[in-house]
């Protein structure tokens, strides 16, 4: 029982990470039907960027206004900084790629992502780097014998309120409307009056933004970061992606929670070293037998 | 019509083609022996990718599966070398078509449930695919691939009693077996077979209800470019004389698809140059070793900017283009 309490409490973390960095993949997708291979990487950049500013920071924020008031400054800065970037990745090296075909533009995001965490290499050099205990919260709760930290509910419920909220915006608003138009058919849309390049620039820079936070909350989670992390939550991330249903928001939500939850029972109850196996796995299972995912509808093929 | 255009449409290139073709052969048979011994080994990379190039080529570039897994069929081969030979002794150059046999079996195997599926959910596949055959290596199943450390204490191949041993002779194996293939994928490409599968690639509904069996071609396309890794796996293995899964990583199967696109897709020649692109590139940003990948990336981007059909694209495949502008 202990072992599943616990199991079940990680798998729920770790899913809520690929579900935030799934949900980059998805927007992207949704809207330009592109792989965005950057994505992991930029990940990756939120989690370097959040790590300067607490260490750099943490004399001035951290003293004036508390532990809470430097996680906040981090995460905002991490989200900000992550977020430009994506929008001078789209300008650059999508935008002016994309109307010429699908495979140049693979190509281009393959580039995108060498280029990003060799950048990262370059400025932060290729060692681990550990997240100083001084700025992670640390505090649990003993429930019996149960023992759940607040950064783990920290996760959970920034993860499940910040969906919330991307759910809310693009099902009930306006512009929600204005995105899910462009999803269907950007060129109708434009007919329609819709700025498509707007909702492209939302996505690539809500995408990498929820990415960040997601990079931070990993650093603080196992302590350390490292330049290949962007690759390897991005692949399992973008397996979410896939799971859940590519292009819609709880797909990616439930993608993600379901591979988290599959990680860990697979790690505690089989085997640590066949548990990426299992996922991909049940990657190509899934593809196989129900490509729409999870919660995605069956899309009717163009002749 | 204006003189030059129509002066365009009727030239031909065909003997600037073979001189420029015997040029070309010329160089490659005399590189090694006014070469540096550290280029030649080079040109023996730059072979061996191509050879893997072609392979996907065929998959990516004829029929346009996309395909990012391709290391996959690279690592069978070699393993499959590596464990027939060190552990059971055989001869490592006669297991060069065992290597390629495997590597296609496994292809068929592997590729037959999900050959259906469409761009992107392949490539999503067989990315899938490249992870677990490479977790699957580092897990040792039944201690037969030596978990991380890999396959140590492979053979020499031996050539009609002549150990094939310095750079010189694996460059040569090496572009010989290039030479063949990129003749017998020409070959390929202008019979029925290579048409049916440009026009998969073209559009697959049409090609399907005139009658060209899709499923089947793709399935060769798969098969046939598993075999070319394959033997590039052999070779691999003869010229590491070890094997270990950290040479079979995802950007290894991103090196051979930005190959065949930087190249051209379906074009021999120009996935031949985007392998010498790909292998020459950190040798000669060596100098800034630390961020050629960095670089390297840019490239990439840029390429797709400036000339998005490849380098050396097919000339159909232009003509293709051109029509489809106007």
């Amino acid at each position: 029982m202990l072992t599943f309490v616990q199991q079940l409490l990680n798998g729920l973390t770790i899913g809520s990470f690929y579900a935030f960095v799934a949900l980059g993949y998805s927007l992207v997708y949704a809207i330009l039907k592109l792989i965005n291979f950057a994505h992991g990487d930029l990940f990756g950049l939120g989690a370097y960027l959040g790590y300067t500013v607490f260490v750099y920071a943490f004399g001035v924020i951290g003293a004036k206004l508390g532990l809470w008031g430097l996680l906040a400054a981090g995460f905002v800065a991490a989200a900000l900084g992550t977020a430009a970037a994506g929008l001078i990745i789209e300008r650059v090296a999508y935008r002016p790629i994309y109307p010429i075909g699908r495979l140049p533009a693979v190509v281009s995001a393959l580039g995108m992502a060498i280029f990003l965490s060799n950048f990262i290499m370059a400025v932060w050099g290729p060692r681990y780097l550990a997240y100083q205990e001084s700025f992670i919260p640390t505090g649990f709760w003993e429930i019996g014998e149960f023992r759940i930290r607040v950064l783990q509910v920290l996760i959970l419920v920034s993860s499940l309120v910040l969906l919330g909220i991307l759910y809310f915006v693009v099902e009930k608003t306006t512009f929600g409307a204005a995105v899910r138009a462009v999803a269907l058919d950007r060129e109708t849309a434009a007919l329609m009056g819709i700025d498509s390049l707007k909702v492209i620039r939302f996505a690539f820079a809500v995408g990498p933004a929820l990415g960040a936070i997601a990079g931070v909350f990993v650093g603080m989670y196992y302590r350390q970061i490292n330049f290949t992390m962007g690759w390897v939550y991005g692949l399992k991330a973008f397996t979410a992606t896939i799971l859940g249903g590519i292009g819609n928001i709880p797909g990616a939500m439930v993608g993600g929670i379901f591979l988290g939850l599959l990680e860990a029972f697979t790690a505690g109850y089989i085997s640590a070293a066949w548990k990426d196996v299992f996922v991909f796995a049940a990657l190509m299972l899934m593809l196989i037998f129900r490509p729409t995912g999870l919660l995605g509808e069956k899309v009717a093929e163009k002749v | 019509m204006n003189p030059l255009k129509k002066w365009r449409e009727l030239r031909t290139w065909a003997p600037l083609r073979l001189a420029f073709l015997a040029l070309f052969l010329a160089f490659l048979v005399s590189f090694p022996f006014w070469g540096s011994r550290y280029w030649v080994d080079v040109g023996f990379y730059v072979g061996l990718y191509a050879l893997l190039g072609l392979g996907l080529n065929v998959i990516l570039g004829e029929v346009g599966l996309f395909n990012l897994g391709h290391a996959a069929f690279w690592a069978i081969g070699a393993y499959a070398t590596a464990i027939l030979n060190a552990r059971f002794g055989l001869p490592t150059l006669a297991l060069l078509p065992v290597s390629a046999l495997v590597a296609a079996g496994c292809a068929w195997i592997i590729s037959s449930p999900i050959i259906h599926l469409r761009g992107d959910y392949l490539c999503i596949v067989t990315i899938a695919l490249g992870e677990i055959v490479r977790l699957v290596l580092i897990n040792n199943p039944g201690g037969l691939t030596g978990g991380p450390n890999g396959v140590v204490g492979i053979d020499r191949p031996v050539f009609l009693g002549h150990v094939i041993r310095t750079p010189m002779d694996f460059y040569f194996l090496v572009w010989a077996l290039v030479a063949l293939c990129a003749f017998g994928l020409r070959q390929l490409q202008r019979s029925r077979i290579g048409r049916a599968w440009n026009y998969i690639r073209e559009d697959e509904i049409a090609a399907e209800a005139m009658g060209v069996d899709v499923r089947a071609l793709k399935l060769l396309a798969f098969v046939l470019g598993a075999a070319l890794a394959g033997i590039a796996g052999n070779i691999f293995a003869a010229k590491m004389r070890m094997v270990s899964p950290d040479s079979f990583t995802f950007l290894e199967s991103c090196l051979m698809f930005c190959i065949v696109l930087l190249g051209g897709m379906g074009s021999i020649p120009g996935t031949i140059l985007g392998a010498a692109l790909v292998v020459l590139f950190p040798e000669i940003l060596r100098p800034v070793a630390q961020y050629r990948l960095l670089f390297f990336g840019l490239a990439l981007a840029a390429t797709m900017y400036f000339r998005p059909g490849g380098l050396w694209p097919r000339r159909r495949a232009v003509e293709f283009l051109r029509e489809a502008k106007s």
